[in-house]
C-alpha cells in the first residue's frame, strides 16, 4: 500500500526541486534606490508564479533583470540548474525567456505577422519573405485562440486581441519563460477571462509564467504561487492554499490595514444634477437619465467600452451631447466648453492623469493653480503669488501630498501622489459635483485608502461625487448606490445592500435588461 | 537656479563670445557707425522673432512669417503710393491684414485642426504670390514722398554729452514689443495658458482653459508682428523687391526662438532668450562681413552655429541630469 502511494511523489516532488528558473541573492541599486536587494525565488516548469507588491516594490527591475533589459549588481540566474548571464534582451530571448510589457510594444502601422518577426525576419534572396512569415504566424495565432489574417494592420484589432498578439509573439521566440506584465490592465472583462484561458492552456502545454498583477482577485484564481515584494527585498511566498486577500494585502503593506474603505449613510441632500434623457456621442441611439444628491457618492459600473467615460466626458463639458437636459441645482444647463461645467460646479478628474489631467512637466503648484488663475488675475494680470501659494499649500497639506516643496516636477511624484495633484487643482475651486474616472487605476493599496477616505469626507462636508471604476470591490465599499452601465444605457441601479459582484455583473453583461 | 535661466544665460554667452572675436580681429566693429547699424538690424528682427517664439511655446509653427513680410512691405507703399492713402491708415490696413491672416492661420488649425506645418506653408507659397501679383512683380518702395514717415524708423536719437554715438528709433519700438510681450508672458494668465497648452494642451482644455482662443491669439500676434516687421524692413530700405524679400526671415526668426531656448515641442520658452538669439543671429552675419568671410559662407555659418547651439544644449542637459542623480 505505502509503496504503490509513495511511487508518483518523488518525481511531483523532482518537477519543484529541479526548477526552471533560479534566481538567487539578485540586488540592483540605481542612484538613490536599492531597486533589488537580495532576491531569491525560483519557478517550476509549468508554474504559474504571481509576483505583486505596491508601485516601487522592485517587481519590474526584477522582471527587467530576468528580460536582459538590465543586469544585475550581485547574484546569479540559474536555468535548468545552469548560471547564465543574461546581458542583453536577445541573450534572454535566446535562453527562453520573453517579457510582455504592461503598455502594449506593437508598431500599429504594421502587420501581424511583420509584428511577430519584428527583428527577426525571414528572408529570402536578400528579400523579406512575407509568404513564410504569415504562414509562420497562423500557427502561432492559433495557439494563443485568434483566428485572423497575419496580413492585417494591428491597429484593426482590440486591444485584447493586440494583448494577445504579444503572447504569440513570445510564442514565437520559443518561449519557455513568459513574463507578463499587468498584462489584464486594460482588457475588458469578456476579454480577461479569454486570456485566463490561455495561461491555463499555456501552462499545461509545460510553459512557466511569471505573472505581474495589481488585481489580487486574478491573483486567486490564477496563481500556484505568489511572491510579494516589498521596497526591493522578498515580502513572502503564499502556496496555493495560503493565498487568501487579507494574507496579500497585509504581505504587500506590510501592516494590517483597515480592509476597504466603508461608507457611512449620507445626510437627504437636494439634486444637484438631473440629467434627463441625455444622448452621448458614443451612443447616439441610447438616452441616460439620473440624478445625483448633496452628500452622495455614486459609483458607475460596467464594462470598458459601455459608454461609462463618454458620459462623464458630457457631464464634463468636454465633449457635446446631441441630446437631453442637465439641470444643476434645477437651473437648466448647457454645456459648450469645459470652461462652462467648471462654472456650474462640475469638475472632472479624468481617466488618463498623464494626458488629460495633469502638466507632468510641470510643478505641483502650477498644475494646482491652473483652473484657478482666472479667478486670481484683475485685467488679466496675474496678481500677487501669495494667493497662489495658500492654494497650493493647502493642497498639499489637506491631501497629504507627499512632496517636500510645491516646485517639485509632477512627473517625480508616484501616481497617487499625482492623482491627489488632480483633485487639489479642483478643490481649490469648491466643487458641487466631483466627476472622477478610474480615480485609483495604478495606484498603491495605500494611497488608494487615502483616496476613497478623501472621497468619503468631501461628501459628508456636503459635495456630491459621481465615480466611474472597473474594480468592483471598489465599487462596492465606497458607493452609496451605483449605477450599472451596459452599451451605452444604465441598465440597472443597485442601492447600497444591493451591491454584491455578481449584481454588478449581470447587470454589466446585459443578462439582466 | 532654473533651466530657462540657464538657457538665457548659455546664448547670452554666446553672444559675448562672438562679439569678442568680432572685437579682437576687427577695428571697425565697435565704431558707432557699426553698432548703430547692428542695433537697426537686430530691432526688427527681434520683432518678428518673438512672434515666432509665441506660436513655437504653444507647440506650433509658422512658416509663412517671411511671406507676410513681403506682403506688408508691398501692401503698404501700393496703398500709400499707387491708392493715394494717408499714412495712419495705410499703416492700420497693412497691419489689419496681418492680423487677418493670423486669425485665418487660427482658425484652421483649431477649428479645422489642420497641422500649423501645412496650413503656414500654404501661407509662406500664397502671400509671396499674393504680393508678387499686387505689383507686377516689379520693385515697389516710397520714393522720396514720404521721408518725414521713414525717417521715424531710419533716424537716430543723440544723448546729449555721448555725441559719439546715438540710438537708432527703431530700437525703442523693439523694446517696447520685447517688454510687452515679457509682460504677456510672464505676468499675465494668458502667458500661462499658452505654456499651459504648449505642454499639453487636451490637460489645458480639460482645466477649463478656451484653448482654441489662446492658439487663435497667438497665431494672430504671430502675423500682426511679422507684419509690423514687414513695414519696419520696408521703410529702412525704401526698395521691396517682392520676390526676394523677406525671404528665409521666417528661419531666422524661428531659429532665434530656438537659440533662445524654445522648444520645438513646446510649452519651453522665453522672451529675453528669444531677443538674444536674434541679436546672435543678426550679429553673426555682420561679423562675417567683418572678418573677411565670404559672404557665400553666410548661411553655411549661421546653419553651423545653430547646431553647435543645439549640441551644446544637449551636453549641458545631460551634465546636469548626471549631477543631479550623483547628488541623490
Amino acid at each position: 500500500m505505502t509503496t504503490t502511494f509513495s511511487q508518483p511523489e518523488p518525481a511531483a516532488e523532482r518537477v519543484t526541486s529541479v526548477p526552471i528558473l533560479d534566481c538567487r541573492n539578485l540586488s540592483k541599486a540605481f542612484p538613490g534606490v536599492q531597486a533589488l536587494d537580495d532576491v531569491s525565488f525560483h519557478l517550476g516548469k509549468g508554474e504559474v508564479l504571481a509576483v505583486i507588491g505596491e508601485n516601487g516594490a522592485g517587481k519590474s527591475t526584477l522582471m527587467k533583470v530576468l528580460a536582459g533589459v538590465q543586469t544585475p549588481d550581485r547574484g546569479e540566474i540559474h536555468l535548468d540548474g545552469k548560471a547564465v548571464h543574461l546581458d542583453s534582451v536577445l541573450a534572454a530571448q535566446k535562453h527562453g525567456i520573453a517579457l510582455i510589457h504592461q503598455e502594449l510594444n506593437l508598431l500599429d502601422n504594421l502587420d501581424v505577422a511583420s509584428n511577430l518577426f519584428l527583428g527577426r525576419e525571414k528572408t529570402r534572396f536578400g528579400m523579406l519573405d512575407q509568404a513564410a512569415m504569415n504562414a509562420d504566424a497562423v500557427s502561432y495565432l492559433q495557439r494563443v485562440g485568434l483566428q485572423i489574417s497575419p496580413s492585417d494592420r494591428v491597429s484593426k484589432f482590440s486591444i485584447g486581441q493586440q494583448q494577445l498578439i504579444e503572447i504569440a509573439k513570445a510564442l514565437s521566440i520559443n518561449a519557455r519563460i513568459l513574463i507578463m506584465d499587468e498584462p489584464s490592465s486594460s482588457l475588458p472583462a469578456a476579454e480577461t477571462n479569454r486570456l485566463f484561458e490561455i495561461v491555463r492552456q499555456l501552462k499545461s502545454e509545460g510553459v512557466s509564467i511569471i505573472y505581474i498583477s495589481h488585481r489580487l482577485g486574478e491573483v486567486k484564481e490564477l496563481a500556484d504561487r505568489v511572491f510579494v515584494m516589498r521596497d526591493g527585498k522578498p515580502a513572502g511566498t503564499l502556496q496555493r492554499d495560503e493565498i487568501s486577500h487579507e494574507r496579500m494585502v497585509s504581505l504587500m503593506v506590510g501592516r494590517n490595514i483597515k480592509q476597504f474603505y466603508s461608507r457611512t449613510p449620507p445626510k437627504e441632500g437636494s439634486a444637484v444634477l438631473k440629467v434627463t434623457d441625455l444622448v452621448t456621442p458614443a451612443y447616439p441611439e441610447k438616452k441616460v437619465s439620473l440624478e445625483i444628491r448633496q452628500g452622495e457618492v455614486v459609483g458607475i459600473a460596467g464594462l470598458i467600452g459601455a459608454g461609462r467615460t463618454e458620459l462623464l466626458r458630457v457631464l464634463a463639458g468636454v465633449d457635446l451631447p446631441l441630446g437631453g437636459t442637465v439641470e444643476v441645482d434645477g437651473k437648466p444647463s448647457h454645456f459648450r466648453h469645459p470652461r462652462d461645467a467648471i462654472r456650474a460646479g462640475l469638475m472632472l478628474v479624468p481617466e488618463d492623469r498623464k494626458d488629460q489631467g495633469l502638466m507632468i512637466e510641470d510643478s505641483v503648484a502650477d498644475n494646482m493653480t491652473l483652473p484657478s488663475l482666472g479667478n486670481l488675475a484683475i485685467g488679466g494680470i496675474l496678481q500677487n503669488r501669495s494667493e497662489q501659494r495658500k492654494i497650493t499649500v493647502e493642497g498639499i497639506s489637506s491631501l497629504r501630498i507627499k512632496t517636500h516643496t510645491s516646485k517639485k516636477i509632477v512627473k517625480f511624484l508616484s501616481g497617487g501622489n499625482q492623482q491627489k495633484v488632480v483633485i487639489a487643482k479642483w478643490l481649490g475651486m469648491s466643487p458641487r459635483l466631483l466627476l472622477l474616472d478610474e480615480p485609483t487605476r495604478g495606484i498603491d493599496i495605500g494611497a488608494k485608502e487615502e483616496i476613497y477616505s478623501l472621497m468619503d469626507q468631501l461628501a459628508d462636508d456636503g459635495m456630491a461625487i459621481l465615480f466611474v471604476s472597473s474594480d468592483l470591490e471598489e465599487v462596492i465599499n465606497l458607493a452609496d448606490r451605483a449605477l450599472v452601465m451596459h452599451e451605452g444605457r444604465i441598465a440597472g441601479e443597485l442601492g447600497r445592500d444591493q451591491l454584491t459582484e455578481q449584481a454588478i455583473m449581470s447587470l454589466a453583461t446585459g443578462q439582466l435588461a | 537656479m532654473s533651466t530657462s535661466n540657464k538657457k538665457i544665460l548659455g546664448i547670452l554667452a554666446l553672444f559675448v563670445v562672438i562679439v569678442i572675436v568680432t572685437a579682437m580681429s576687427s577695428n571697425n566693429f565697435f565704431r558707432p557707425y557699426n553698432i548703430e547699424n547692428l542695433i537697426k538690424r537686430i530691432s526688427p528682427y527681434t520683432v518678428i522673432s518673438i512672434g515666432a517664439a509665441l506660436v513655437i511655446i504653444t507647440g506650433g509653427i509658422d512658416l509663412s512669417i517671411g511671406s507676410v513680410i513681403a506682403l506688408s512691405g508691398t501692401i503698404l507703399p501700393y496703398l500709400l503710393v499707387n491708392s493715394g492713402w494717408s499714412v495712419a491708415p495705410a499703416i492700420g490696413a497693412t497691419l489689419g491684414v496681418s492680423a487677418l491672416i493670423g486669425l485665418m492661420h487660427g482658425l484652421l488649425i483649431t477649428k479645422l485642426r489642420l497641422q500649423p506645418f501645412i496650413v503656414t506653408l500654404f501661407g509662406l507659397l500664397f502671400y509671396r504670390g499674393i504680393a508678387r501679383w499686387l505689383t507686377n512683380d516689379q520693385s515697389t518702395g516710397f520714393g522720396n514722398q514720404f521721408d518725414g514717415m521713414r525717417d521715424i524708423v531710419t533716424k537716430s536719437v543723440s544723448i546729449p554729452g555721448f555725441s559719439f554715438i546715438s540710438i537708432p528709433n527703431v530700437l525703442f519700438l523693439a523694446v517696447i514689443i520685447a517688454v510687452l510681450a515679457w509682460v504677456f508672458l510672464n505676468k499675465t494668465i494668458f502667458g500661462r495658458y499658452l505654456l499651459a497648452i504648449g505642454r499639453n494642451e487636451q490637460a489645458a482644455r480639460f482645466s477649463g482653459i478656451h484653448t482654441d482662443r489662446y492658439v487663435i491669439m497667438t497665431y494672430i500676434l504671430c502675423s500682426f508682428l511679422a507684419g509690423l516687421g514687414g513695414i519696419l524692413f520696408a521703410l529702412e530700405t525704401n526698395s521691396v523687391q517682392p520676390s526676394g524679400f523677406g525671404n528665409f526671415y521666417e528661419l531666422y526668426a524661428i531659429a532665434a526662438a530656438v537659440l533662445g531656448g524654445c522648444s520645438l515641442r513646446g510649452g519651453e520658452g522665453t522672451i529675453l532668450g528669444t531677443v538674444i538669439g536674434a541679436g546672435v543671429l543678426q550679429l553673426l552675419r555682420n561679423s562675417i562681413n567683418l572678418l573677411g568671410i565670404p559672404s557665400s559662407l553666410e548661411y553655411a555659418v549661421v546653419g553651423g552655429v545653430i547646431l553647435i547651439g543645439a549640441i551644446a544644449d544637449e551636453l549641458f542637459n545631460r551634465i546636469a541630469t548626471m549631477r543631479r542623480v550623483k547628488h541623490k
